[in-house]
C-alpha cells in the first residue's frame, strides 16, 4: 500500500511534468512558427527597392515602402521628442520628490493604467482631442498619440532606475551644498543614465509598430508628403491595408514591412537589454 | 533651511545671492516635474471624458439599451453594442484558455525542469517576442493561421464535435477559416509570452529556502510547484493573468485581421463576428453620420471602462505581492 501510494506520486508528478513540457513546446512551436514565416514571406522583398521607392498604385509591380517608412520615423521622432521628457520628469517626481506620498502612489497607480491601456482607446481620445478640432486627420494628431502611448512607459522606468540610485549619493552631494535640482541633474541622472537611456529605447520599440492609434488620427497617404497638417504615410497602417488588399504585390510588400518592423523592434529591444545589463541593473 | 536662515542675516552673505538663485530653480524644478507627473493624470481624465463626450448623442440616443441590443444598422441609424462585447469576452475567454495553462506550463518548465544553460536564452526570446506589435500576429493569422484551421481543424470539428449534442453548436456552420475561433487563438498566442514571462518572474520570488525545504521533505518536483510555488505565488499569478486578459480584451489588430467583422451573435464559434476593437478600427474612417460615429465611441467607452476595471484589480493584487515580497 505505501509502495502504491509511492508509485502513484511519481506518476502524477511523471505526468504532469510531462504535461508542462508540452505545453513549453507547443507554446514555443507557435512562436517560432510565426517569427519563421515572418523571415521567410518577407526576406525576399527586403531589397534596395524597398527603402528607395514609394508605394506602388493598387494592381501594379515593383515599388516599395519608402513613404511609409519615412512618415514612421517622422512620426515616431515626434512622438518620442514630445512624450520623453514629459516622462522623464515625471518619473523623477515620483522617485525623488513624490516617493511614498498619497499623490505620488495614485498617480503610479494611474500610470500603470494607462501602460497597458488599449491604444486604440488612445487613438479614439486624439481623435476626439485633435482631429475633430482641426477637421481632418494629420500627421501631428498621429505623432501626440504615440506621445502618449510613450509617457506612461518612460515614466515607469525613470522611476525605477532612478529608485535603484543609492541614497548615500545623494546626501553626499546635498552635504555639499547642492541644491535638490543640482543633486537631481548632476547625481541622480548621471548614475541613471544608461537606465534612463534604456526606458526611451523601450518606450521607441513599443510605438514603432503600434497601429491601432494611427487608423484615424495620421490615416494614411499613398503619396509622399512632409507635411505634418495633412494624412501622413505609416508603415503599421500601410501594412494593415496592403495585407488585407487582393493584390498580390501589396501583400508581399506587407509582410516585408512587418519583417522590417520586427527586426528593428527586436534589435532595438536586444540594445536596450545589453546597455541595463552592462550597467548590473535588471529591467 | 539654511538657506532661509542666510536670507534673514541683515549684513549679505556672500553667497546670499546665488543661493536665492538656486533655491528659486529649485522651486522651478520641483514644479516641472510634479506638472509632468500631474500630466499623467490629466491624461487618463482626458481619455476618459472625451470619450464620455464622443460617445454622448449614442448614449442619449438610445439608452441602457445599448448594451443589450444586438441590431447594428448604419442605414437605419439603429445600433447595439451587444455583439461586439460579446464577441470581445468569448474571444478574450478563448485566448485565456488556451495561453493560461501554456504560460504556466512555459513558467514551470523554467524555473523548474529547464536545464541550467538553456534557462536563461528562452527566457529572453519569450521576453523578446512579448514586444512584437499585434499586427504581426494578426497578418500571420490571416495568412497562416486562417487558411489552415479552414483546410484541416475545422472540417474535423465539425465532423466530430460538432454531431455531438448541445456543445455541437458550437461547432456548426462552413468553416470559414476566419471567425471567433481563429481570433481567440490569434489573441491566445499573442499573450501567452506576456503570461509566460509575468508567471515565470512571480515564481522566482519564491525564497529558495521554502523550495528546498519542500524538497528537503522529499517532496517530488510537481508537489513542490503545487504546494509550495503555486500556493505562494496564487495572487501573483492571477494579477498577471488579469494583467493579460486587459491586454486581450483590448487588443485590437490581431482580432482585426481574422474576426471577419459581422455583427451578430453566432451560437457557432467558427462563424465571423466582431469585437469592440475590431468594429472601431475596421468602420470608424468609414462611419457618415453623428450617431454612427457616437456609437463606435459608445463602444470604446463600454471598452475602456472594462479594461479599466480589470487592469485596477490586476494591480491592487501585484500590488498586495509586492508587499509581502517586502519591496
Amino acid at each position: 500500500m505505501n509502495n502504491g501510494f509511492y508509485r502513484r506520486r511519481k506518476l502524477v508528478n511523471r505526468l504532469a511534468l510531462t504535461l508542462s513540457m508540452a505545453a513549453a513546446g507547443i507554446g514555443l512551436l507557435f512562436l517560432l512558427l510565426v517569427l519563421s514565416t515572418l523571415v521567410v514571406r518577407g526576406l525576399s522583398g527586403l531589397t534596395l527597392d524597398l527603402v528607395t521607392r514609394m508605394t506602388p498604385p493598387p494592381g501594379s509591380e515593383g515599388g516599395g515602402l519608402l513613404n511609409p517608412i519615412m512618415g514612421s520615423i517622422l512620426m515616431t521622432g515626434i512622438a518620442m521628442l514630445l512624450g520623453t521628457p514629459v516622462g522623464i520628469l515625471a518619473g523623477t517626481w515620483l522617485a525623488e520628490y513624490g516617493r511614498a506620498g498619497k499623490l505620488a502612489g495614485t498617480i503610479r497607480f494611474i500610470n500603470d493604467i494607462l501602460l497597458s491601456a488599449p491604444s486604440i482607446i488612445i487613438g479614439l481620445f486624439i481623435y476626439e482631442l485633435m482631429v475633430l478640432r482641426m477637421g481632418h486627420f494629420s500627421a501631428w494628431a498621429g505623432a501626440v498619440a504615440l506621445a502618449v502611448i510613450v509617457v506612461p512607459v518612460v515614466v515607469r522606468t525613470t522611476e525605477d532606475m532612478l529608485r535603484l540610485v543609492p541614497d548615500s549619493l545623494r546626501e553626499a552631494a546635498a552635504a555639499l551644498g547642492a541644491a535638490r535640482w543640482r543633486v537631481i541633474t548632476m547625481v541622480s541622472y548621471r548614475a541613471a543614465r544608461t537606465g534612463l537611456v534604456t526606458g526611451a529605447l523601450l518606450a521607441f520599440a513599443r510605438i514603432s509598430g503600434e497601429t491601432a492609434p494611427l487608423l484615424f488620427t495620421a490615416l494614411n497617404n499613398q503619396f509622399w508628403s512632409t507635411n505634418l497638417n495633412a494624412p501622413m504615410a505609416n508603415l503599421p497602417v500601410t501594412i494593415f491595408q496592403f495585407a488585407l488588399s487582393p493584390y498580390e504585390r501589396w501583400q508581399a510588400l506587407a509582410w516585408s514591412g512587418a519583417l522590417l518592423i520586427t527586426v528593428t523592434i527586436l534589435a532595438v529591444n536586444i540594445v536596450a537589454r545589453s546597455l541595463s545589463r552592462n550597467k548590473g541593473n535588471r529591467t | 533651511m539654511t538657506v532661509q536662515n542666510l536670507m534673514e542675516q541683515q549684513v549679505p552673505h556672500p553667497f546670499a545671492q546665488q543661493a536665492g538663485r538656486e533655491n528659486r530653480r529649485d522651486r522651478a524644478f520641483h514644479g516641472f516635474t510634479m506638472g509632468s507627473a500631474i500630466l499623467v493624470l490629466v491624461i487618463l481624465g482626458g481619455v476618459a471624458l472625451s470619450i464620455a463626450v464622443g460617445a454622448w448623442p449614442a448614449l442619449r440616443a438610445f439608452g441602457p439599451a445599448f448594451l443589450t441590443t444586438e441590431v447594428w444598422n448604419p442605414v437605419t441609424d439603429q445600433f447595439g453594442a451587444l455583439a461586439p462585447i460579446y464577441g470581445t469576452l468569448v474571444t478574450s475567454i478563448f485566448a485565456m484558455a488556451f495561453a493560461l495553462p501554456v504560460g504556466f506550463g512555459i513558467a514551470v518548465f523554467l524555473t523548474e525542469l529547464c536545464p541550467a544553460p538553456l534557462r536563461r536564452p528562452i527566457g529572453i526570446a519569450i521576453e523578446l517576442l512579448a514586444g512584437i506589435p499585434s499586427i504581426i500576429y494578426g497578418i500571420w493569422g490571416l495568412f497562416v493561421l486562417a487558411p489552415f484551421l479552414q483546410r484541416t481543424v475545422q472540417p474535423f470539428l465539425i465532423d466530430t464535435v460538432g454531431q455531438v449534442p448541445v456543445i455541437g453548436a458550437l461547432f456548426q456552420g462552413p468553416p470559414y477559416g476566419i471567425g471567433v475561433l481563429t481570433a481567440g487563438l490569434i489573441l491566445g498566442i499573442m499573450v501567452l509570452p506576456f503570461i509566460a514571462a509575468i508567471t515565470r518572474d512571480v515564481f522566482e520570488t519564491v525564497p529558495p529556502l521554502l523550495r528546498e525545504s519542500a524538497y528537503g521533505l522529499g517532496c517530488t518536483t510537481w508537489e513542490v510547484v503545487w504546494n509550495v510555488v503555486f500556493p505562494y505565488t496564487r495572487v501573483g499569478v492571477v494579477g498577471g493573468a488579469m494583467l493579460a486578459l486587459g491586454r486581450a480584451l483590448g487588443e485590437t489588430m490581431a482580432v482585426t485581421f481574422v474576426i471577419g467583422n459581422a455583427h451578430r451573435i453566432s451560437t457557432s464559434l467558427m462563424a465571423p463576428g466582431t469585437t469592440i476593437s475590431s468594429a472601431i478600427a475596421n468602420e470608424f474612417t468609414e462611419a457618415t453620420g453623428t450617431l454612427y460615429t457616437s456609437s463606435l465611441v459608445g463602444l470604446g467607452l463600454v471598452l475602456f471602462l472594462l479594461t479599466f476595471s480589470v487592469l485596477a484589480l490586476a494591480k491592487a493584487m501585484l500590488l498586495r505581492l509586492d508587499r509581502k515580497a517586502g519591496k
